[in-house]
Protein backbone atom coordinates (compact mmCIF):
# COMPACT_ATOMS: atom_id res chain seq x y z
CA UNK A 1 0.00 0.00 0.00
CA UNK A 2 2.43 2.21 1.32
CA UNK A 3 6.57 1.82 0.49
CA UNK A 4 9.50 4.09 1.51
CA UNK A 5 12.42 2.81 -0.68
CA UNK A 6 16.26 4.08 0.57
CA UNK A 7 14.51 7.53 1.09
CA UNK A 8 16.50 10.22 2.68
CA UNK A 9 15.76 13.71 2.92
CA UNK A 10 18.01 16.52 3.94
CA UNK A 11 16.90 20.36 4.13
CA UNK A 12 19.86 22.70 4.54
CA UNK A 13 22.16 20.23 4.88
CA UNK A 14 20.94 18.57 8.00
CA UNK A 15 20.15 15.06 7.80
CA UNK A 16 16.22 14.59 8.73
CA UNK A 17 15.92 11.21 7.36
CA UNK A 18 17.96 8.50 6.18
CA UNK A 19 17.95 5.64 4.52
CA UNK A 20 14.34 4.69 5.05
CA UNK A 21 12.95 1.07 3.70
CA UNK A 22 9.58 0.43 5.26
CA UNK A 23 6.01 -0.71 4.26
CA UNK A 24 2.84 -0.39 5.39
CA UNK A 25 0.46 -2.70 4.75
CA UNK A 26 -3.28 -2.43 3.83
CA UNK A 27 -5.70 -2.01 6.52
CA UNK A 28 -2.87 -2.12 8.87
CA UNK A 29 -2.24 0.62 11.43
CA UNK A 30 1.33 1.42 11.60
CA UNK A 31 2.46 3.95 14.09
CA UNK A 32 5.67 5.89 14.14
CA UNK A 33 7.08 6.46 17.40
CA UNK A 34 9.68 8.49 18.61
CA UNK A 35 10.75 11.72 20.31
CA UNK A 36 10.60 15.09 18.50
CA UNK A 37 12.74 15.69 16.00
CA UNK A 38 13.37 12.04 15.39
CA UNK A 39 11.81 12.43 11.30
CA UNK A 40 8.76 10.67 12.19
CA UNK A 41 5.80 13.73 10.98
CA UNK A 42 8.45 14.30 7.80
CA UNK A 43 7.85 10.30 7.53
CA UNK A 44 4.31 10.63 7.56
CA UNK A 45 4.42 14.07 4.95
CA UNK A 46 6.71 11.84 2.67
CA UNK A 47 3.16 10.29 1.72
CA UNK A 48 1.29 13.24 0.69
CA UNK A 49 4.14 14.95 -0.72
CA UNK A 50 3.94 17.78 1.52
CA UNK A 51 7.71 16.33 1.83
CA UNK A 52 9.73 14.92 -1.01
CA UNK A 53 12.68 12.94 -0.78
CA UNK A 54 16.04 13.91 -1.20
CA UNK A 55 16.91 10.49 -2.84
CA UNK A 56 14.99 7.36 -2.21
CA UNK A 57 11.13 6.47 -3.53
CA UNK A 58 7.98 6.29 -1.78
CA UNK A 59 5.58 4.39 -3.18
CA UNK A 60 1.78 5.01 -2.82
CA UNK A 61 -1.15 2.15 -4.48
CA UNK A 62 2.39 1.06 -6.00
CA UNK A 63 3.22 3.72 -7.92
CA UNK A 64 6.22 6.34 -7.07
CA UNK A 65 3.84 9.10 -5.41
CA UNK A 66 6.10 11.86 -7.37
CA UNK A 67 4.69 9.95 -10.74
CA UNK A 68 1.19 10.89 -10.18
CA UNK A 69 -0.57 13.97 -10.17
CA UNK A 70 -0.11 15.17 -6.55
CA UNK A 71 -3.89 16.82 -5.92
CA UNK A 72 -5.09 13.67 -7.01
CA UNK A 73 -2.53 11.64 -4.41
CA UNK A 74 -3.65 14.14 -1.73
CA UNK A 75 -6.97 13.99 -2.30
CA UNK A 76 -6.91 9.78 -2.12
CA UNK A 77 -5.10 10.56 1.48
CA UNK A 78 -6.98 11.34 3.94
CA UNK A 79 -4.69 13.76 6.90
CA UNK A 80 -5.24 14.04 10.36
CA UNK A 81 -3.32 16.62 12.19
CA UNK A 82 -2.99 18.27 16.13
CA UNK A 83 -5.65 20.76 16.78
CA UNK A 84 -6.98 19.46 13.41
CA UNK A 85 -6.00 22.38 11.83
CA UNK A 86 -9.64 22.81 11.21
CA UNK A 87 -10.25 25.63 8.95
CA UNK A 88 -11.61 28.56 12.10
CA UNK A 89 -13.88 30.69 8.69
CA UNK A 90 -16.04 27.43 8.09
CA UNK A 91 -18.91 25.22 9.72
CA UNK A 92 -18.22 22.19 10.83
CA UNK A 93 -20.10 21.05 7.90
CA UNK A 94 -17.89 22.79 5.46
CA UNK A 95 -14.81 21.26 6.80
CA UNK A 96 -15.82 17.87 6.96
CA UNK A 97 -17.93 18.43 3.56
CA UNK A 98 -14.63 20.14 1.68
CA UNK A 99 -12.91 17.24 -0.24
CA UNK A 100 -15.90 16.37 -1.27
CA UNK A 101 -17.07 19.82 -2.64
CA UNK A 102 -13.97 20.73 -4.23
CA UNK A 103 -14.06 16.77 -5.88
CA UNK A 104 -17.65 18.11 -7.63
CA UNK A 105 -19.85 15.97 -5.54
CA UNK A 106 -23.35 17.06 -5.76
CA UNK A 107 -24.79 18.89 -2.73
CA UNK A 108 -27.28 16.59 -1.66
CA UNK A 109 -24.76 13.62 -1.86
CA UNK A 110 -22.16 16.54 0.43
CA UNK A 111 -24.68 17.28 2.91
CA UNK A 112 -26.11 13.33 3.27
CA UNK A 113 -22.06 12.71 3.90
CA UNK A 114 -21.74 15.21 6.30
CA UNK A 115 -24.38 13.88 8.25
CA UNK A 116 -23.19 10.24 7.95
CA UNK A 117 -19.58 11.32 8.86
CA UNK A 118 -21.31 13.20 11.97
CA UNK A 119 -22.77 10.28 13.22
CA UNK A 120 -19.80 7.60 12.38
CA UNK A 121 -17.63 9.96 14.72
CA UNK A 122 -20.14 9.96 17.54
CA UNK A 123 -21.62 13.73 17.12
CA UNK A 124 -25.20 14.94 17.04
CA UNK A 125 -26.55 16.03 13.88
CA UNK A 126 -27.19 19.88 15.34
CA UNK A 127 -23.24 20.32 15.64
CA UNK A 128 -23.31 20.41 11.50
CA UNK A 129 -23.92 24.52 12.00
CA UNK A 130 -21.22 25.31 14.66
CA UNK A 131 -18.03 26.62 14.07
CA UNK A 132 -14.79 25.28 15.63
CA UNK A 133 -14.04 27.71 18.07
CA UNK A 134 -17.55 26.80 19.82
CA UNK A 135 -16.30 23.26 19.72
CA UNK A 136 -14.50 20.99 22.70
CA UNK A 137 -10.75 19.99 22.22
CA UNK A 138 -12.21 16.32 21.33
CA UNK A 139 -15.23 17.45 19.38
CA UNK A 140 -12.80 19.19 16.84
CA UNK A 141 -10.41 16.34 16.76
CA UNK A 142 -13.75 13.94 16.13
CA UNK A 143 -14.78 16.78 13.42
CA UNK A 144 -10.76 16.44 12.21
CA UNK A 145 -11.44 12.51 11.58
CA UNK A 146 -14.62 13.07 10.03
CA UNK A 147 -13.51 15.73 7.62
CA UNK A 148 -10.08 12.86 6.60
CA UNK A 149 -12.66 10.33 6.20
CA UNK A 150 -15.44 11.88 4.05
CA UNK A 151 -14.22 11.57 0.94
CA UNK A 152 -13.65 7.98 1.63
CA UNK A 153 -9.61 7.58 1.26
CA UNK A 154 -8.11 4.13 1.13
CA UNK A 155 -5.05 5.85 3.63
CA UNK A 156 -5.16 7.72 6.29
CA UNK A 157 -1.97 10.30 7.64
CA UNK A 158 -2.57 11.20 11.11
CA UNK A 159 0.30 13.16 13.23
CA UNK A 160 -0.43 12.83 16.54
CA UNK A 161 -4.04 13.61 16.76
CA UNK A 162 -5.22 12.77 19.73
CA UNK A 163 -2.04 14.50 21.56
CA UNK A 164 -3.85 17.91 23.04
CA UNK A 165 -6.57 16.03 24.77
CA UNK A 166 -6.48 15.85 28.09
CA UNK A 167 -6.20 11.99 29.06
CA UNK A 168 -10.17 10.96 29.31
CA UNK A 169 -11.04 12.77 26.41
CA UNK A 170 -7.79 10.80 24.68
CA UNK A 171 -8.74 7.32 26.13
CA UNK A 172 -12.33 8.23 24.13
CA UNK A 173 -10.81 9.28 21.31
CA UNK A 174 -8.67 5.83 20.97
CA UNK A 175 -11.04 3.53 22.08
CA UNK A 176 -13.70 5.00 19.38
CA UNK A 177 -11.00 5.03 16.65
CA UNK A 178 -9.94 1.65 17.11
CA UNK A 179 -14.06 0.53 16.63
CA UNK A 180 -13.94 2.79 14.05
CA UNK A 181 -11.09 1.33 12.43
CA UNK A 182 -12.52 -2.19 12.74
CA UNK A 183 -15.67 -0.74 10.55
CA UNK A 184 -13.30 1.41 7.39
CA UNK A 185 -10.47 -1.10 7.52
CA UNK A 186 -8.11 2.16 6.50
CA UNK A 187 -3.95 2.03 6.07
CA UNK A 188 -3.41 4.27 8.62
CA UNK A 189 0.30 6.03 9.17
CA UNK A 190 -0.47 7.06 13.02
CA UNK A 191 2.72 9.76 14.33
CA UNK A 192 2.81 9.65 17.85
CA UNK A 193 5.68 9.87 20.57
CA UNK A 194 3.01 8.24 23.49
CA UNK A 195 4.25 4.86 23.64
CA UNK A 196 1.02 3.59 25.74
CA UNK A 197 -0.96 5.13 22.33
CA UNK A 198 1.62 2.76 20.05
CA UNK A 199 0.73 -0.21 22.10
CA UNK A 200 -3.27 0.50 22.03
CA UNK A 201 -3.59 1.26 18.43
CA UNK A 202 -0.78 0.04 16.34
CA UNK A 203 -0.59 -3.24 14.12
CA UNK A 204 2.66 -2.87 14.23
CA UNK A 205 4.95 -0.29 15.68
CA UNK A 206 8.22 1.70 13.65
CA UNK A 207 10.53 3.15 16.18
CA UNK A 208 12.51 6.13 14.56
CA UNK A 209 15.04 8.03 16.43
CA UNK A 210 17.32 10.70 14.81
CA UNK A 211 16.13 10.13 11.55
CA UNK A 212 16.59 6.49 11.50
CA UNK A 213 13.93 3.76 11.78
CA UNK A 214 15.17 1.37 14.45
CA UNK A 215 13.06 -1.37 14.33
CA UNK A 216 9.42 -2.45 13.63
CA UNK A 217 7.42 -4.78 16.50
CA UNK A 218 3.83 -5.37 16.66
CA UNK A 219 2.87 -4.20 19.98
CA UNK A 220 3.46 -7.80 22.03
CA UNK A 221 7.00 -8.00 20.61
CA UNK A 222 7.43 -4.14 21.37
CA UNK A 223 7.33 -4.44 24.94
CA UNK A 224 9.54 -7.81 25.59
CA UNK A 225 12.06 -6.49 22.78
CA UNK A 226 15.58 -6.66 24.05
CA UNK A 227 16.35 -4.05 21.52
CA UNK A 228 17.93 -0.79 24.00
CA UNK A 229 15.82 1.87 22.41
CA UNK A 230 12.57 0.25 22.14
CA UNK A 231 13.27 -1.36 26.45
CA UNK A 232 14.31 2.55 27.28
CA UNK A 233 10.79 3.29 25.93
CA UNK A 234 9.41 0.82 27.88
CA UNK A 235 11.21 1.64 31.01
CA UNK A 236 10.74 5.23 30.53
CA UNK A 237 6.95 4.77 30.52
CA UNK A 238 6.83 2.04 33.20
CA UNK A 239 3.75 -0.34 34.44
CA UNK A 240 0.76 -1.58 33.17
CA UNK A 241 2.12 -1.18 29.27
CA UNK A 242 1.43 -5.37 29.04
CA UNK A 243 -2.21 -4.78 29.56
CA UNK A 244 -2.30 -2.22 26.43
CA UNK A 245 -0.24 -4.33 24.15
CA UNK A 246 -2.32 -7.14 24.93
CA UNK A 247 -5.55 -4.88 24.27
CA UNK A 248 -6.78 -7.38 21.42
CA UNK A 249 -6.23 -10.94 22.95
CA UNK A 250 -8.23 -9.84 26.00
CA UNK B 1 -22.10 82.15 12.83
CA UNK B 2 -20.47 83.17 10.39
CA UNK B 3 -18.75 79.63 9.65
CA UNK B 4 -22.02 78.14 9.33
CA UNK B 5 -23.66 81.26 7.07
CA UNK B 6 -20.26 80.74 4.70
CA UNK B 7 -21.29 77.00 4.57
CA UNK B 8 -25.05 77.56 3.81
CA UNK B 9 -24.22 80.47 0.92
CA UNK B 10 -22.01 78.00 -0.70
CA UNK B 11 -23.14 75.02 -0.51
CA UNK B 12 -23.40 73.65 -4.04
CA UNK B 13 -19.67 74.72 -4.05
CA UNK B 14 -18.54 72.71 -1.05
CA UNK B 15 -20.74 69.72 -1.76
CA UNK B 16 -18.71 70.17 -5.11
CA UNK B 17 -15.49 69.93 -3.43
CA UNK B 18 -16.31 67.37 -1.40
CA UNK B 19 -17.31 65.47 -4.59
CA UNK B 20 -13.81 66.04 -6.27
CA UNK B 21 -12.31 64.79 -3.10
CA UNK B 22 -14.56 61.66 -3.04
CA UNK B 23 -13.41 61.19 -6.42
CA UNK B 24 -9.66 61.67 -6.26
CA UNK B 25 -9.83 59.02 -2.85
CA UNK B 26 -11.80 56.26 -4.54
CA UNK B 27 -10.24 55.84 -7.57
CA UNK B 28 -6.86 55.87 -5.59
CA UNK B 29 -7.76 53.56 -3.19
CA UNK B 30 -9.42 51.14 -5.66
CA UNK B 31 -5.76 51.36 -7.40
CA UNK B 32 -3.67 50.85 -4.50
CA UNK B 33 -5.86 48.02 -3.74
CA UNK B 34 -6.15 46.58 -7.54
CA UNK B 35 -1.87 46.75 -7.10
CA UNK B 36 -1.35 46.37 -3.38
CA UNK B 37 -3.46 43.41 -2.41
CA UNK B 38 -1.93 41.08 -5.71
CA UNK B 39 1.66 42.37 -4.25
CA UNK B 40 1.35 41.81 -0.53
CA UNK B 41 0.16 38.00 -1.46
CA UNK B 42 3.09 37.82 -4.32
CA UNK B 43 5.77 38.71 -1.14
CA UNK B 44 4.16 35.99 1.27
CA UNK B 45 4.73 33.77 -0.75
CA UNK B 46 7.87 35.01 -1.92
CA UNK B 47 9.69 35.96 0.86
CA UNK B 48 12.81 36.81 -0.69
CA UNK B 49 10.77 39.37 -2.46
CA UNK B 50 9.47 41.04 0.55
CA UNK B 51 12.38 43.31 1.54
CA UNK B 52 12.67 45.50 -1.72
CA UNK B 53 9.09 45.31 -2.39
CA UNK B 54 7.91 46.68 1.47
CA UNK B 55 11.61 49.02 1.23
CA UNK B 56 10.17 50.73 -2.36
CA UNK B 57 6.87 50.93 -1.27
CA UNK B 58 8.66 52.69 2.24
CA UNK B 59 10.67 55.06 0.19
CA UNK B 60 7.20 56.60 -2.03
CA UNK B 61 5.72 56.79 1.63
CA UNK B 62 9.02 59.74 2.71
CA UNK B 63 8.27 61.77 -0.22
CA UNK B 64 6.82 64.57 0.19
CA UNK B 65 3.58 65.34 -0.73
CA UNK B 66 3.73 68.58 -2.70
CA UNK B 67 7.36 67.04 -3.72
CA UNK B 68 5.65 64.16 -5.60
CA UNK B 69 2.97 66.03 -7.12
CA UNK B 70 5.49 68.59 -8.34
CA UNK B 71 7.73 65.37 -9.43
CA UNK B 72 5.04 63.94 -11.80
CA UNK B 73 3.95 67.16 -13.14
CA UNK B 74 6.44 66.89 -16.48
CA UNK B 75 5.09 63.07 -17.40
CA UNK B 76 3.14 64.08 -20.69
CA UNK B 77 0.02 62.16 -20.66
CA UNK B 78 -0.50 62.52 -16.73
CA UNK B 79 0.18 66.06 -16.44
CA UNK B 80 -2.28 66.80 -19.08
CA UNK B 81 -4.54 66.60 -16.21
CA UNK B 82 -4.31 67.58 -12.96
CA UNK B 83 -6.62 64.94 -11.50
CA UNK B 84 -5.20 61.87 -13.20
CA UNK B 85 -1.33 63.02 -11.95
CA UNK B 86 -3.33 63.37 -7.95
CA UNK B 87 -4.92 60.42 -7.97
CA UNK B 88 -1.35 58.38 -9.24
CA UNK B 89 0.41 60.70 -6.63
CA UNK B 90 -2.52 59.10 -3.99
CA UNK B 91 -2.19 55.84 -5.30
CA UNK B 92 1.41 55.79 -4.62
CA UNK B 93 0.80 56.39 -0.92
CA UNK B 94 -1.96 54.45 -0.58
CA UNK B 95 0.37 51.16 -1.30
CA UNK B 96 2.32 50.58 1.83
CA UNK B 97 -0.35 49.96 4.30
CA UNK B 98 -2.46 48.04 2.00
CA UNK B 99 1.10 45.71 0.94
CA UNK B 100 2.30 45.41 4.17
CA UNK B 101 -0.88 44.32 5.85
CA UNK B 102 -2.13 41.82 2.74
CA UNK B 103 1.43 40.43 3.28
CA UNK B 104 0.98 40.13 7.35
CA UNK B 105 -2.08 39.34 7.12
CA UNK B 106 -1.59 36.15 4.85
CA UNK B 107 1.96 35.11 6.48
CA UNK B 108 -0.72 35.71 10.36
CA UNK B 109 -2.82 32.76 8.60
CA UNK B 110 -2.32 29.46 10.81
CA UNK B 111 0.64 27.77 9.34
CA UNK B 112 -1.35 24.35 10.57
CA UNK B 113 -4.46 25.34 8.91
CA UNK B 114 -2.59 26.05 5.54
CA UNK B 115 -1.05 22.73 5.72
CA UNK B 116 -3.72 20.96 6.44
CA UNK B 117 -5.58 22.71 3.82
CA UNK B 118 -2.82 21.73 1.56
CA UNK B 119 -2.39 18.32 2.81
CA UNK B 120 -6.34 17.10 1.84
CA UNK B 121 -5.40 18.23 -2.17
CA UNK B 122 -6.41 22.02 -2.06
CA UNK B 123 -4.66 23.72 -4.81
CA UNK B 124 -2.68 26.52 -4.48
CA UNK B 125 -5.27 28.70 -5.57
CA UNK B 126 -8.15 27.21 -3.70
CA UNK B 127 -5.85 27.77 -0.47
CA UNK B 128 -5.43 31.24 -1.31
CA UNK B 129 -9.16 31.92 -1.98
CA UNK B 130 -10.66 29.50 0.31
CA UNK B 131 -8.53 29.68 2.94
CA UNK B 132 -5.60 32.71 3.46
CA UNK B 133 -7.63 35.68 2.00
CA UNK B 134 -10.84 35.05 4.25
CA UNK B 135 -8.68 34.23 6.78
CA UNK B 136 -6.71 37.64 6.24
CA UNK B 137 -9.54 40.00 5.40
CA UNK B 138 -10.10 41.67 8.26
CA UNK B 139 -6.12 42.34 8.06
CA UNK B 140 -6.25 43.41 4.61
CA UNK B 141 -9.22 46.12 5.42
CA UNK B 142 -7.58 47.61 8.23
CA UNK B 143 -4.64 48.15 5.74
CA UNK B 144 -7.15 50.03 3.52
CA UNK B 145 -8.65 51.32 6.74
CA UNK B 146 -5.41 53.32 7.27
CA UNK B 147 -4.87 54.02 3.23
CA UNK B 148 -8.33 55.82 3.06
CA UNK B 149 -7.80 58.16 6.16
CA UNK B 150 -3.92 58.75 4.67
CA UNK B 151 -5.60 60.12 1.29
CA UNK B 152 -8.24 61.92 2.89
CA UNK B 153 -5.55 64.21 4.50
CA UNK B 154 -2.92 64.08 1.73
CA UNK B 155 -5.84 64.49 -1.37
CA UNK B 156 -6.36 68.27 0.11
CA UNK B 157 -2.65 68.72 -1.13
CA UNK B 158 -3.90 67.80 -4.45
CA UNK B 159 -5.73 71.18 -4.60
CA UNK B 160 -1.55 72.56 -5.35
CA UNK B 161 -1.72 71.35 -8.60
CA UNK B 162 -5.35 72.17 -9.64
CA UNK B 163 -6.72 68.53 -8.95
CA UNK B 164 -9.39 70.29 -6.96
CA UNK B 165 -11.24 68.59 -3.48
CA UNK B 166 -12.20 70.41 -0.68
CA UNK B 167 -8.22 71.17 -0.80
CA UNK B 168 -8.98 74.40 -3.02
CA UNK B 169 -10.81 75.76 0.10
CA UNK B 170 -8.38 75.80 2.24
CA UNK B 171 -5.72 77.16 -0.28
CA UNK B 172 -8.07 79.73 -1.37
CA UNK B 173 -8.82 80.55 2.45
CA UNK B 174 -4.94 80.77 3.16
CA UNK B 175 -4.10 83.24 0.41
CA UNK B 176 -6.77 85.43 1.36
CA UNK B 177 -5.58 85.03 4.94
CA UNK B 178 -9.35 84.25 5.94
CA UNK B 179 -10.04 81.42 8.36
CA UNK B 180 -13.90 80.66 7.57
CA UNK B 181 -12.40 79.86 4.09
CA UNK B 182 -9.70 77.44 5.21
CA UNK B 183 -12.61 75.89 7.51
CA UNK B 184 -14.85 74.98 4.98
CA UNK B 185 -12.44 73.07 3.56
CA UNK B 186 -10.66 71.33 6.47
CA UNK B 187 -13.73 70.88 8.38
CA UNK B 188 -15.28 68.67 5.27
CA UNK B 189 -12.58 66.81 5.23
CA UNK B 190 -11.92 66.29 8.80
CA UNK B 191 -15.44 64.97 9.17
CA UNK B 192 -14.93 62.59 5.60
CA UNK B 193 -11.58 61.08 7.20
CA UNK B 194 -13.54 60.36 10.62
CA UNK B 195 -16.48 58.66 8.71
CA UNK B 196 -13.77 56.73 6.56
CA UNK B 197 -12.17 55.55 9.23
CA UNK B 198 -15.45 54.51 11.48
CA UNK B 199 -17.12 52.78 8.65
CA UNK B 200 -13.68 50.65 7.10
CA UNK B 201 -13.85 50.14 11.16
CA UNK B 202 -16.99 48.37 11.15
CA UNK B 203 -16.49 46.53 7.85
CA UNK B 204 -12.88 45.20 9.58
CA UNK B 205 -14.91 44.30 12.73
CA UNK B 206 -17.58 41.94 10.94
CA UNK B 207 -15.03 40.47 9.16
CA UNK B 208 -13.02 39.45 11.74
CA UNK B 209 -13.02 35.67 11.92
CA UNK B 210 -13.49 34.13 15.45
Amino acid sequence: MIEFRDVSYNVNGIQVLSGLNLRVAPGEILVLLGRSGSGKTTTLKLVNRLVSPSSGQVLVNGAPNDQVDVIRLRRGIGYVIQEAGLFPHFTVARNIGLVPKIEGWPEERIRARVQEMLQVVGLGPDLALRYPHQLSGGQRQRVGVARALAADPAILLMDEPFGALDPLTRDELQREFTLLQRRVHKTVVFVTHDLREALRLGSRIALMEAGKLVTVLTPNEFVKSPDPWASAYVRAFGDGLESAANRGTS
Amino acid sequence: MNLLRFFVQNHTEVLESIRGHLWLVGWSTLFAMLIGVPLGILIAHRTQLGQPVLATANIIQAIPALALFGFLLPVPWLGARADRLAILALTLYALLPIIRNTYAGIRGVDAAVVEAGRGMGLTESQLLFQVELPLALSVIISGVRVAVVISVGLATIAAAIGAGGLGEFIFRGLAMVDNRVILAGAIPAAILALLADFGMGWIEKRLRPQ
